[in-house]
């Protein structure tokens, strides 16, 4: 073994590690669009998808480039991400407010997953 | 006359890294042949449109905003940490809060940044703009301090418009 091969190695395994740790995140944010109450709360667990996890990815995928023009394509794909998620996240925010959509503004407490159901016979 | 040469040179740029071509022989001269003319056509408009300034070419102000963004992305990260860690415990506990976040921005380049950066954290969104500030909602109460607003808006004033005595 030679340390090209050691880097490649390396290389790798850091962009699976990003790649990984990106899907967690993912993931949350899957999890919090079902769990959180309304509309504008939704959105914030979206956007945990949209920033680390798309852009984890994205840099796994660096990692793993052969040649210089896929990484400048890539770094080019993360920025465009970067750029445009927050616009489009305020567009869809905005659009829902001066529709009349009201944010509920009261404290969001359900009971624990495992005594919901047992006290009441409803979920939530 | 200088953005639009910025302009010029950064769409040649793109051009190159794209199609990965520099040479003249075999198929290249169609891909360059293309390029030149979409780069052609893509400058005239924008100057038939007369949108060609400061703002649609941020040249000048492109390495403060990109320092500003390498320090964004550690506030993105923290932000993200929390808003996972509210999204995945059993039991959520969160107080949504709708409030007001003074801007004070010099341009409107600079409003742009810093309501970007507030949408791009997660946790807040800035829901309107209002004359001297955003509407911005929170996802819990944890998320709105106002010293870390007063602070993002303080550094991306400088990322895009330089610092304080330098106003034209």
């Amino acid at each position: 073994m030679n340390w090209g091969e050691i880097l490649q190695y390396a290389l790798f395994a850091g962009s699976v590690a990003a790649m990984t740790t990106g899907l967690v995140f993912v993931l949350a944010g899957a999890i919090g669009v079902i769990r959180l109450p309304d509309f504008y709360t939704r959105m914030h667990a979206a956007g945990v998808t949209d920033t680390l996890g798309a852009e984890l990815i994205t840099l796994g995928l660096i990692l793993q480039a052969q040649d210089w023009q896929t990484v400048a394509k890539l770094l080019l794909v993360g920025l465009l991400v970067f750029l445009t998620s927050p616009t489009s996240s305020h567009a869809i925010a905005n659009a829902a407010h001066r529709a009349g959509h009201k944010p509920r503004l009261s404290r969001f407490h359900p009971p624990h997953p495992g005594e919901a159901g047992k006290a009441s016979g409803e979920g939530r | 006359m200088f953005y639009g040469v910025s302009l010029t040179a950064i769409l040649v740029a793109l051009w190159l890294t794209l199609s990965g071509s520099y040479t003249l022989s075999g198929d290249y001269p169609i891909v360059m042949g293309l390029g030149v003319i979409s780069i052609v056509i893509a400058v005239a408009l924008t100057f038939r449109m007369r949108i060609v300034d400061r703002e649609t070419v941020p040249v000048a102000p492109a390495p403060a905003l990109f320092g500003y963004w390498s320090w964004l992305g550690g506030e993105i990260v923290k932000a993200n940490l929390a808003v996972t860690r509210l999204v995945m415990k059993p039991e959520i506990d969160i107080e949504p809060r709708l409030v007001r976040v003074p801007a004070e921005q010099r341009s409107g380049l600079g409003l742009c940044v810093f309501a970007n950066s507030i949408t791009l954290t997660p946790g807040t969104v800035t829901v309107d703009i209002e004359d001297d500030g955003f509407l911005v909602h929170a996802l819990d109460g944890s998320f709105t301090d106002p010293a870390g607003f007063a602070e993002m808006g303080a550094r991306s004033d400088i990322a895009s418009d330089g610092r304080r005595k330098e106003v034209k």
